[in-house]
Order: C-alpha cells, then structure tokens, then sequence
C-alpha cells in the first residue's frame, strides 16, 4: 500500500476513537479514559500527518520548521493557560480556545484560496465552483466563531457589561450586513477574487461581534455551544476543502452534537433557541433596580449567621441551592463542609441543581464534583422539585433567577416560562448574596421581600464559613 | 486541491451520515457531563490542526507562510488547551458515591488556598 492509504487509515482509526470518546462523556466512570482515548489519537493524527505527502513537509523544510515552531508555541502557551486558569473561568476558557479554532479553519480556507487563486494566475485551471464555496464556508463560519468567541470572552469576563448591548434597528443591521456577506461570498465565488474574499472576511468578522453583542450574560453559556457548534461546521468546511475525512467527521460530529446540546440548553431555560438568540434578554429590567441595593423601597428581612446556624441545624431537611455566586466565592469546599456538619447531626442535606446555575450547563456539577460532593446528594431540578414543600431550609447560595417565583407566577416578566427550582415552596428561605443587585438576567425578585425569607450579605465562602462556626456551636 | 465530482459526492455522505452519529452519540449524555462534554468536544474540532499542517507544508510565498503558521498557532492552542481544560474537569468526577469523602482537602491546585 502508498503511505497516504496507511496516513488515511490512521485517520480513520482517529475518527472512531472520537466518536467512542464522546461516547465515553455520557458515564462519569468512562468520561476521562473517553477524552484521554481522543486525546491520544489526536497525537497519532498529527504526528503522521507530518508523513501525509499532501503536506509536501519532505520538500520544504522551512515550512516544517516554522509548523514545528508554531506547535512548539502553542502548547507552550495552552498547558499552563489550561492548568493554571481557575475553576471559575472554565467558561471563558473554553470559549477562547473554540475561537481560535475557527480562527485556524477560516484562515486554512484563505490560504487555500490564495495558493488556488495564485496557481491560477499562472496558468492553472480555476478552481471548481464548489470547491470555492467549501472554503467560502469555512471562511465565513469560522470568523463568525472568531470573533464571536472573542465576544463572549470579553463578557464573561466581565470587561464589558454582561447585559445585552442594544441599539434601534439592531436586527435590521444584522440582517443587512448577512445579506451583504452572502452577496460578497457570491461575487467571491464568481469572480475568484481576492479582494472580495477579504471583504468577506471582514464583515464576517463583524457578524461575529454584532451577533453576540445583544446576547446577555445569562444567556452566554447557551451561545458558547452554538458557537463550538460553528466552529465544528467550519472544521468540516476545512475538510471539505482539503478532502480530508478526518476533519470532515470530527467537525460535522462536534457541529451536530453541538447544536443538539444547544437546543437541549435553551429547552433547559423553557425558551426557544431563537428567543435566547434575538430577543436581546434581560435588557428590559424594571426601574429602580439600581446599583448596589439601596434603591429598593420594599423592606427585606436580614438576618445574623447565628439565627442562621440554628434554623440549619434544628432542621429536618435543607436543601442547598447553589448559582454562580457559590462559584464567584470559590466556595464550593466550605458549602461541601457546611453540608457535612449538617448530615453529621442527622440532618437530611441535598443540593438542587438547576440545568442552567452559573455559566454553563453542568457548570455546578463540576464545582461540587471539585470538592468531593457525592453524586447522590446532587439533584437535577425535576428531581429536587418534589421535595421542596417538605424541606424546612432552602439554601440559596449565589443564585437567583433560577429561583425567581416570577418565571411561573408574573406572565409578563422576561423569564416568564423558564423552569426554577421551586425554593419558596420551602418552609423557610435563605438567601446568601452578595447584594442586593438583581440576578444576571437583570430581573427583581420577589422571593427576595417574603416572609420567610432570610437575607444573609457578603461573599459566598465567607458567610458560609460564618455559618459552619454557627452551626458547630448551635 | 480539487477532486472530482464522485469525490464530494462522497465526502457529502460522509458528512450526512456524522451529523446522525453526532446527534446518536450525544443524545445519552446526563446534564451534569455538559460542560465536559462542551469542553471535549471543543478539543475534539481542535484536529483542525492536521488541515492547518496540510495547508502550512505547501504555503509558499509570505501571505501564505504567515497565515498558514497562525493557523497552526491557533489550532494547536486549540487542541493542546482543549483536552488539558477537559482533562483537569474530568479529573474531578473521577470520585464516585462511596469513596468520595476520605479524598484529601485543599490539595486541589486551585482549592480554598486563595
């Protein structure tokens, strides 16, 4: 056999170990073997892609050179990133590493477009039409992932506000410059012009930002899977353009289960995958929801960690409700301690997890499963909502619209419709936060002035370690 | 880089026949594996990589060269930070119900230290 059979077989094999190793992700028990199992071929894909004579590395050496620096580079730069990022920037992490993988796919597609388009001018035949759609899809899908990733960064780390970013005519504008990227990718194709195909690319650019921009921070978690989604298509767009399998399976595999765990995410929310995209959420808040607290009219109550600690440890079940404040405080271990002393006295602990707590789904799974939490003491939603008009605390901890009674109660508030976790069905509420500012989705919340609920300020850990002082002496 | 008709023909069965495997494959994943799942499969389109390398070891001329090695740079970050991210997730799940608790505290990297 030629060596680019033996190169196409190990491609091959490289394909299947990614589709067992997502395979793998459905079971905690196989989930690490699963992405070290992809992980593995990944590295027997490359390294006999250097032996892959489509490269033509045997024949230019300075291109294997600058290859092997560029790799050398990038891993230099990504492990300590990726080992050294905390916990609660896992988002933020994950999407700059999908951008940057769009980035690659529009960029193969350019140079490909300019070695066919400079072949061409010396006398080659014009490339096939389809094959210059195949790039002009990479091109356009990946600067949209680009620079929408980078976007979604940028709000997640909160260096811009998180709320969506709006403006008149925002929709129409959109839907202009996508009518004009489509012209322009249709002159490209026409003309094989380059010009045009960085005009392309530009304004592709520019979709990616103004797509993003109304998108709120709730929301976000929702938009990061579509865009690995994206970023998956566009790798396939790659593999189409380099008739690679490889590619083409591994990307279409990340852009399908992408966009099915997208819809999954947006049904989480009770909302449409378009609402979550166009509707610019949260962005309506109701006046008088200024900043840090004081606006408010409404009397809340607000209590001591020592009242606290005695409601927590004479109760008979508590339910922990954990959001992104549990995860802002880094104080997953201290919730972790507080449910322990409280089982210790034979109190019936449980956490409820809400589908779409913190900044991803699954986003609190991880933090608990970061400080040993047992999987039994961890309840989805529908799982916890039954229990909760027996449970005599719910225990709020950084979180707020996934508890926010409006969703079932206030049919014109933004969030009307959304699943919660029903906390005021609870005998007694208590809420950890760390102001009185209203949620992510930027909406008030009425559990917040009941009776029965407790206010506790400050920063998640601390109040929490207040309240494990509490309870060992209660 | 051309092929031939019967070529993308194939290459579009290929394509069809992976987005039913992906919907199959993630349709089993439970709530609680999302983030890992988002994560691992961010790194599993970081094999954009071997089309990076493809496209690097015939750029010629310095557009080319310059765009292709960002292009290798990105995917490797890509790829490289895509399943150490995953991996250091996953890491945490590997405690199941019943040994859970005698795992040692605050020897996490990133634990209560800060």
């Amino acid at each position: 056999m030629t060596l680019i059979i033996w190169i196409n077989l190990i491609y091959l094999v490289a394909a299947v170990a990614f589709i067992v190793a997502l395979k793998g992700l459905s079971s905690p028990k196989h989930a690490r073997n699963g992405n070290l199992l992809a992980a593995a071929a990944a590295v027997v894909a490359v390294g006999a892609t250097f032996f892959n004579p489509e490269a033509h590395f045997s024949h230019h050496t300075t291109n294997l050179v600058l290859t092997i620096v560029a790799m050398v580079l990038g891993a230099v730069v990504a492990v300590p990133v990726a080992r050294l990022v905390k916990m609660t920037a896992m988002p933020q992490l994950v999407a700059i590493f999908n951008g940057v993988g769009g980035g690659a796919a529009a960029l193969i597609s350019i140079v490909v477009f300019l070695s066919d388009a400079h072949l061409h001018s010396l006398g080659a035949p014009k490339p096939a039409v389809y094959a210059i759609v195949e790039a002009m899809l990479g091109l356009l899908i990946g600067c949209v992932s680009f620079s929408g990733s980078a976007i979604a960064f940028i709000k997640l780390q909160e260096l811009i506000t998180g709320r969506p970013i709006t403006y008149p005519g925002q929709q129409v504008i959109n839907g202009l410059v996508g009518v004009a990227i489509l012209g322009l990718a249709v002159a490209t194709v026409a003309t094989d012009n380059v010009a045009l195909m960085v005009g392309t690319a530009v304004l592709s650019l520019v979709l990616g930002i103004i797509f993003v921009l109304p998108i709120g921070g709730a929301d976000v978690p929702v938009l990061i899977s579509l865009l690995n989604s994206f970023t998956g298509l566009a790798v396939a767009a790659s593999g189409f353009t380099l008739n690679n399998n490889l590619l083409i399976i591994a990307g279409t595999l990340v852009g399908a289960s992408g966009i099915l765990l997208t819809r999954m995410m947006s049904k989480a929310m009770g909302r449409s995958l378009s609402n979550v995209l166009f509707s610019a959420f949260g962005s309506v808040v109701t006046a008088g929801g200024g900043a840090d607290g004081a606006a408010e009219t409404r009397q809340v109550k607000s209590g001591t960690p020592e009242d606290i600690g005695v409601l927590l440890a004479y109760a008979r079940k508590v339910v922990i409700i954990p959001g992104y404040g549990l995860a802002v405080a880094q104080a997953q271990h201290t919730a972790r301690e507080l449910a322990d002393l409280l089982i210790e006295r034979g109190v019936e602990v449980f956490y409820a997890i809400h589908p779409v707590a913190g900044r991803m789904p699954g986003h609190m799974n991880v933090l608990l499963a970061e400080a040993n939490v047992p999987y039994d003491e961890l309840k989805e939603m529908d799982e916890a909502n039954p229990e909760m008009a027996t449970a005599d605390v719910a225990l709020v901890v950084g979180a707020n619209d996934t508890v926010n009674p409006a969703a079932k109660t206030t049919p014109g508030s933004p969030i009307y419709g959304m699943p919660i976790i029903n906390a005021d069905e609870a005998a007694n509420v208590v809420f950890l936060k760390r102001s009185m500012r209203p949620g992510f989705a930027g909406i008030d919340n009425d559990l917040l002035f009941d009776d029965k609920t407790t206010l506790l300020f400050g920063d998640a850990k601390d109040t929490l370690s207040k309240l494990v002082t509490a309870v060992q002496e209660a | 880089m051309s092929g031939n008709t019967t070529g993308i023909l194939e290459f579009l069965t290929i394509f069809v026949l992976a987005v039913f495997v992906g919907n199959e494959v993630v349709s089993r994943v439970p709530s609680i594996l999302h983030t890992p799942l988002m994560s691992g499969s961010n790194a599993i389109h970081g094999i954009v990589l071997v089309g990076a390398m493809i496209v690097m070891g015939t750029a010629s001329g310095a557009a080319q060269m310059v765009l292709g090695f960002l292009a290798v740079l990105l995917a490797t970050l890509n790829i490289v930070g895509g399943f150490t991210v995953t991996d250091r997730m996953l890491e945490m799940f590997k405690a199941k119900p019943g040994d859970a608790a005698p795992k040692k505290k605050g020897t996490d990297a990133e634990g209560g230290a800060k």
